[in-house]
């Protein structure tokens, strides 16, 4: 793309207010609803032309409602761009694994705890070098437990429901869980042999990449009332768990996708992108891709599930004996990538939708029928992660969402510069040094994997999160800052 | 050709690892773009070919064939343990409306004190994905999402 090209892209979008720009149909013929971009003009200069694009090309898909949106963590992506969110008519849309990605369920749980930043920061080395042990990190990490077919059965149909019946957490971490764990209508029959080949060996382990366990502490309370509803306070140790469905997950996608790109053939679906490749949401490709997708996203739940309840015992063993009871409730579990059918009102008019989130959480409203009694008056808590070395963010969904974006935020702080780029620029030691002397420690398969997930490489959270903020899509509830890592 | 530099470049993508893959042959060019994902994980130098895997695969398209083959090698590795130095495609092939191809993977099984592993390629997408006959012989180009 030239310079000239980036520019023109650039001048495309319109602005609506200080923090959401559109991108008009005739951008690109062939649109068949405007895109909408949700960024503060500062963002909006940093954002890849490549990925205006994909936002166009959303738009092309069949029975797309409203807008083709983006989150303020938007960055190019394939086929959708990563903060894209998409949603289309149960009847006349599409459904699309492009707009889910290979990671299904790939998503963010926080835990708190009554113990303080205090008492936990001498212990942080230790602490790190105990869970790091007690989690599977790292590319191709195998779990403790193998499950058995008929395990693996259980966690693709049932999810969370799953792990607490076999001894993984409670009833109470279940009800904290977006959809309770479990997309309902989940079919292992749809899921591979080679699927099931990499999913049995992976439960409870945290994988690669951006994946991360961080022990944080709570710095700062926006919100009174939501922190007290969400257990959280000022000083308070917490710690959060981003993985998703693993190799699972990663090989459904890869088998529904040919499956679905023979059915765009089929269905004479014209794509811009190949990567888009979509299926009418009624025919038999797309509901064997739905059902199957629900079976990733069980396992993703039950992956963080497991996590969470190997990462208590560890608390357990360290702090206990000392404190008693540490109080590591779930305060919510989180997804990223998904596709779900929600009920929306779109034009005045109540309708069911597949909704894509790509990179996007759910930010359900104050009494909405999903989220649990004790959060029915705050709204959806929305997690945000930080990259690496960065604050981490709670917030609660609100109306405005199911206005402006589906019921929707944005997931994290948003790649700005390549891993190859980083690899380059940065040396991973020498970040690691960085955060050490800052009092953050950052344990880690490689220290390579560290340059890649540099702060440097990212956007700013804080100013992601400040967008959705302003626009009231979720409002700041509270701001976690890092304390360690680990990584895979 | 000798150096990794003529058998593969990597591209700028802000989220992903995009290459471009050379070969004299389509073959060749897909043996290159499975080198080229390889060692967005791992540098293959420090992998030894002390065993073998045939894989055979059959697609209806040659795009869904690359699909396919950088899909293959991902599970292989993952399921099998084990990475992959060399890359030995024997033919590919159209048989009436199917693509084929055969090959032999060899590598050995991962020791974690010898291969250091970096990016984890989370699968093969059709992002931008190109096959395409030059006057020297053949480029493919893909994305793996990490």
């Amino acid at each position: 793309m030239t310079q000239e090209n980036e520019r023109q892209i650039h001048n495309s979008l319109i602005r609506i207010n200080d923090n959401t720009w559109e991108l008009p149909t005739d951008y690109k013929q062939g649109m068949k609803v405007p895109g909408r971009i949700f960024l503060s003009k500062s963002l909006i200069e940093a954002l890849e032309p490549d990925a205006i694009d994909q936002v166009a090309n959303v738009a092309f898909l069949p029975g797309i409602q409203k807008y083709s949106m983006a989150m303020p963590d938007a960055h190019v992506g394939y086929g959708f761009s990563i903060g894209g969110v998409a949603a289309f008519d149960k009847d006349t849309g599409v459904i699309s694994p492009g707009g889910v990605g290979f990671d299904i369920n790939c998503g963010v749980r926080l835990i708190r705890s009554d113990l303080m930043a205090t008492d936990v920061r001498p212990m942080i080395p230790e602490l790190l070098d105990a869970l790091f042990e007690a989690i599977p990190t790292g590319v191709g990490s195998k779990s403790r437990v193998r499950v058995t077919d008929d395990e693996l059965d259980g966690i693709f149909t049932d999810g969370v429901q799953w792990a607490v019946e076999n001894g993984y957490g409670t009833i109470a971490d279940m009800e904290h869980c977006e959809s309770q764990g479990r997309i309902s209508g989940a079919d292992p029959s749809k899921v591979s042999i080679k699927a099931r080949k990499r999913g049995r060996p992976q439960v409870g382990t945290l994988g690669s990449g951006n994946h991360f366990l961080e022990v944080q502490y709570v710095d700062k309370i926006y919100d009174e009332k939501a922190a007290e509803a969400f257990g959280l306070k000022e000083g308070q140790v917490t710690f959060m768990i981003h993985c998703g469905s693993r190799g699972a997950g990663h090989q459904i996608c890869t088998d529904h996708l040919q499956a679905i790109s023979k059915a765009s053939k089929k269905y004479k679906i014209s794509l811009p992108d190949k990567q888009l490749a979509c299926a009418p949401a009624k025919s038999p490709e797309a509901q064997d891709y739905f059902k199957a997708m629900a079976c990733a996203a069980n396992y993703a739940w039950v992956n963080r599930h497991v996590i969470m309840h190997w990462s208590r015992e560890v608390f357990e063993e360290f702090f206990a004996d000392q404190f008693g009871d540490l109080g590591l409730d779930l305060v919510y579990d989180v997804a990223h990538n998904v596709a779900k059918l929600e009920e929306h009102t779109v034009d005045g008019e109540k309708k069911e939708l597949y909704v894509h989130r790509k990179g996007a959480t759910r930010a359900f409203p104050p009494g909405h029928h999903d989220l649990p009694e004790d959060y029915r008056k705050t709204g959806q808590p929305v997690i945000i992660p930080g990259s690496m070395g960065t604050a981490s963010y709670v917030l609660c969904g609100t109306e405005a969402a199911m206005d402006i974006s589906f019921g929707s935020a944005c997931h994290g702080a948003g790649r700005v510069m390549s891993r190859s780029h980083a690899k380059r620029e940065l040396n991973g030691e020498e970040v690691q040094k960085d955060l050490g002397s800052r009092g953050i420690f950052v344990k880690a398969q490689q220290p390579s994997m560290i340059a890649e997930e540099a702060p440097d490489v990212y956007k700013s959270s804080s100013e992601v999160v400040n967008v959705v903020h302003e626009l009231g899509i979720a409002r700041k509830v509270a701001r976690l800052l890092p304390m360690g890592v680990i990584k895979g | 050709m000798s150096s990794s530099a003529e058998k593969y470049e990597y591209l700028e993508h802000t989220a992903d690892a995009k290459f471009k893959a050379y070969g004299a042959t389509l073959e060749e060019a897909f043996e290159n773009a499975a080198l080229a994902m390889m060692n967005v994980m791992i540098d293959t130098d420090t992998v030894k070919n002390t065993q073998s895997e045939i894989v055979e695969l059959m697609s209806s398209d040659m795009d869904a064939l690359l699909f396919e083959w950088l899909s293959e090698l991902l599970f292989v590795f993952e399921v099998e343990n084990m990475v992959f130095n060399g890359f030995d495609i024997e033919y590919i092939k159209q048989e009436s409306d199917d693509f084929h191809l055969v090959a032999k993977l060899m590598g050995e099984p991962i020791d974690l004190s010898v291969h250091k592993f970096g990016t984890e390629v989370k699968a093969a997408t059709y992002n931008d994905m190109s096959i395409q006959e030059t006057e020297s012989g053949w480029t493919v180009q893909a994305t793996v999402d990490t």
